[in-house]
């Protein structure tokens, strides 16, 4: 990992996913930002019409950021680390080149033609799998060209063994396939009925509670193989670089990526349980969720340790601030999440504002910071500009913090609130609150969240400045940095 | 072994695989048969509801509602007897939803009725003072997509064997013949409904989409 290698890499894709990554990223918070203050304030539901409510505009939100900020910047790292851990630029193979940057057109113009049909109500109505199935059938042949891209590049690599990295992305590349192909089956309606009604209309080939078993096999290890298996793959290499510090152990590191591809496909039925699933399955999910915690918190103590006898880096450099937050809300994020897959916590948890709540210190504080921070890494290597400004980082930091703070707390408060209140008895043993009684008194953590939304928003515009800044106006580096991005 | 593993991208890859598909084997595919029975005296959907079903899905009602009641007095209390796997034999896909926002909808037929959900679908607030939840005029105005909903139904019967009748067929004309039928069951809500424009579209042969929705949520018991 010689950042000094004679190699001159080809970051033309890595670039255009970068664009997308801010793209989609101002685009789904926003969104997000809005429907959380839909919650608080019911007449922003009527600003588009048909197109606005909270329930048209929830998937857009959840679709948005995760296959279109997570997955950008999953495949714009990709395109970065790939070639350094693999030592081959993308130059060298105009076939591979062709094939990514056909992959990113075909993504993009996929990712369009989804927020459309999203906004129109074109749904197959399951949670991370609306899209219908033209769209599905795009998203297979984006993912087809990512795989040719990804070991094309390993099949003419210089460097033999495979970095850790390139582990994660593999799997990454493997379990979304396999939960998207399956999850996704469905009948076209028209096909089957002889050109009757809808074209984009289909039926899912399972029904009831099977259906139910194959989506949250999915939709929990959607997150798990989009939202963990990549950004572990990001902070494996990021951090190392830009600290110059080497990974603390190899060992922990071989345990807690077997251990993760293990174990967390078992966990999926946690979302199922006091449901119609049979007993052994949800039991199954709820102790592999708590097993769960061993390989996450592996990972994570990884990285810490890597910064040992480093520390003051912390206070030096606002980038492995972010690094270093990324992987202690990884920590939260994967405690919080089994003991949520408790039965018993589970019965007061389930349907609450908490699981929004434990979804988005994940997603905010994990994935996020560690998106936002490979890519200030990248930045000044890709584009041969320093980062254009530190104070704006610091800023963007502490903002984004307290943001995160700010959602999870008042989402915990809101979440065991109406769980309480839902099965709140009075002496006699009757109920002693009706629904909306259980609503109007959520308004003040409502409030609180959505306001938790425009400051973390406020600090993603304050990111995509900062890179647009660098991109264009920042002063020039002559060389490379080796480790610590440079800043003004 | 991992060592030559982290050399040979190949078999790493397998590796994986098969480390991560042996979950979905041995937790998943023991269950399919058993919880596709249908429980006793369970009818497939109408025609009109399978239509309601979509303006479900279209405006995104499982966002907030669940259909699930889960086996607590405090849940009983509250919404009826616990929710059955045989109950959703016929449920492509499933809509459990995973979020209260509003309360559960699985026996909602039970207590709600046509006029209360065309009050409450066209002002929340009117109905449960409090409410936080958008109004849906534009239902009023939508037309359902019936003949969608006919192709999802053959759909059904000829590749999962959904027990419909032999007039479901996939043919113009079998739908042409049932659509009278799919006409009379909306226009059996409308009676129910005060809105003038509503009588008058389902009388004209279109059926506005809240029609649908009504038809779908009182079958819900």
């Amino acid at each position: 990992m010689q950042a000094h290698a004679a190699l001159e890499y080809d970051y033309s894709v890595a670039k255009l996913f970068t664009f997308t990554t801010i793209l989609f990223g101002i685009l789904g918070m926003i969104i997000g930002t809005l429907i959380a203050a839909q919650l608080a304030f019911p007449e922003l539901n009527y600003l588009l019409g048909e197109y606005g409510t909270f329930s048209r505009l929830r998937p857009l939100h959840t679709n948005i950021v995760i296959f279109g900020f997570t997955l950008s910047g999953v495949f714009a790292t990709f395109y970065y680390v790939a070639q350094r851990v693999l030592k081959v630029s993308m130059a060298e193979s105009k076939f591979i080149m062709f094939i990514s940057k056909l992959h990113f057109w075909l993504y993009f113009v996929g990712a369009l033609i989804a927020v459309i049909t999203l906004l129109l109500g074109y749904t197959q109505a399951k949670e991370y799998a609306q899209f219908e199935w033209p769209i599905d059938i795009v998203i297979v042949l984006v993912w087809v060209l990512w795989g040719v891209a990804m070991f094309g590049l390993i099949g003419i690599r210089r460097e033999k063994a495979l970095y850790i990295s390139m582990w994660y992305y593999i799997a990454c590349f493997l379990g979304i396939a396999m939960l998207y192909l399956f999850n996704n089956m469905s009948v076209p309606t028209y096909f089957a009925s002889g050109g009757l009604g809808n074209i984009l209309h289909s039926v899912s080939m399972y029904s009831g509670t099977n259906d139910a078993l194959v989506q949250w096999w999915y939709g929990h290890n959607a997150v798990a193989f989009g939202f963990t298996v990549p950004i572990v793959a990001m902070i494996y290499y990021f951090l190392p670089k830009e600290s110059g510090q080497a990974i603390y152990s190899y060992k922990l590191s071989l345990l807690s990526f077997w251990g993760l591809m293990f174990v967390y496909l078992w966990a999926g039925s946690h979302h199922l349980l006091w449901s119609t699933v049979p007993d052994w399955m949800q039991t199954m999910g709820s102790v592999f969720s708590i097993v769960l915690i061993l390989p996450s918190w592996g990972s994570a103590i990884n990285m810490l340790l890597t910064m040992k006898g480093e520390w003051n880096q912390l206070t030096e450099n606002p980038l492995i601030k972010f690094m270093v937050l990324a992987s202690t809300f990884y920590m939260l994020s994967t405690l919080e999440g089994p003991i949520q897959a408790i039965k018993s916590v589970n019965a007061i948890a389930h349907f609450t504002d908490w699981i929004p709540g434990h979804v988005h210190d994940g997603v905010l504080g994990w994935v996020v910071f560690m998106i936002m921070a490979a890519l200030f890494h990248m930045a000044p290597r890709m584009f041969k500009r320093e980062i254009y400004s530190k104070k704006m980082l610091e800023a963007q930091f502490w903002l984004q913090t307290v943001a995160v703070v700010l959602y999870f707390t008042s989402m915990w408060i809101a979440g065991i609130t109406q769980g309480m209140m839902w099965r709140a008895v009075d002496e006699y043993g009757n109920l002693m609150y009706s629904f909306i009684d259980t609503v109007t008194v959520l308004h003040p953590y409502y409030a609180i969240r959505a306001l938790s939304g425009v400051l973390y928003l406020i600090g993603f515009l304050m990111f995509a400045y900062n890179m647009y800044k660098t991109m264009t106006s920042s002063r020039e580096l002559s060389e490379e940095p080796q480790f610590r991005s440079p800043m003004a | 072994m991992f060592h030559w593993l982290e050399k040979n991208p190949f078999f790493f890859a397998v590796g994986v695989f098969i480390v991560i598909a042996f979950a979905g084997l041995i937790e998943i595919l023991p269950n399919f048969a058993e919880a596709s029975r249908p429980v006793v005296g369970l009818k497939p959907y109408t025609v009109l509801e399978l239509a309601g079903k979509e303006v479900y899905k279209k405006d995104n009602c499982l966002s907030c509602h669940s259909q699930l009641i889960r086996p607590f007095k405090a849940e009983t209390d509250r919404y009826g007897q616990y929710s059955l796997s045989g109950e959703y034999a016929y449920d492509r896909p499933f809509l459990w939803g995973s979020k209260r926002t509003g309360p559960d909808l699985h026996r909602v037929g039970n207590y709600r009725t046509t006029d209360w959900h065309e009050n409450h679908m066209w002002e929340p607030t009117d109905v449960v003072p409090g409410s936080i939840m958008p109004a849906y005029k534009h239902q009023f105005t939508n037309v359902a997509d019936i003949e969608t909903a006919y192709a999802e139904a053959v759909t059904v019967k000829n590749v999962f064997a959904t027990p419909y009748g032999d007039e479901f067929q996939a043919t113009k004309a079998a739908w042409e013949a049932h659509k009278p039928k799919v006409l009379a069951d909306a226009q059996k809500i409308a009676a129910d409904m005060k809105n003038k424009d509503i009588k008058e579209a389902v009388a004209a042969g279109n059926i506005p989409e809240v029609v649908a929705l009504i038809a779908y949520l009182n079958r819900l018991k």
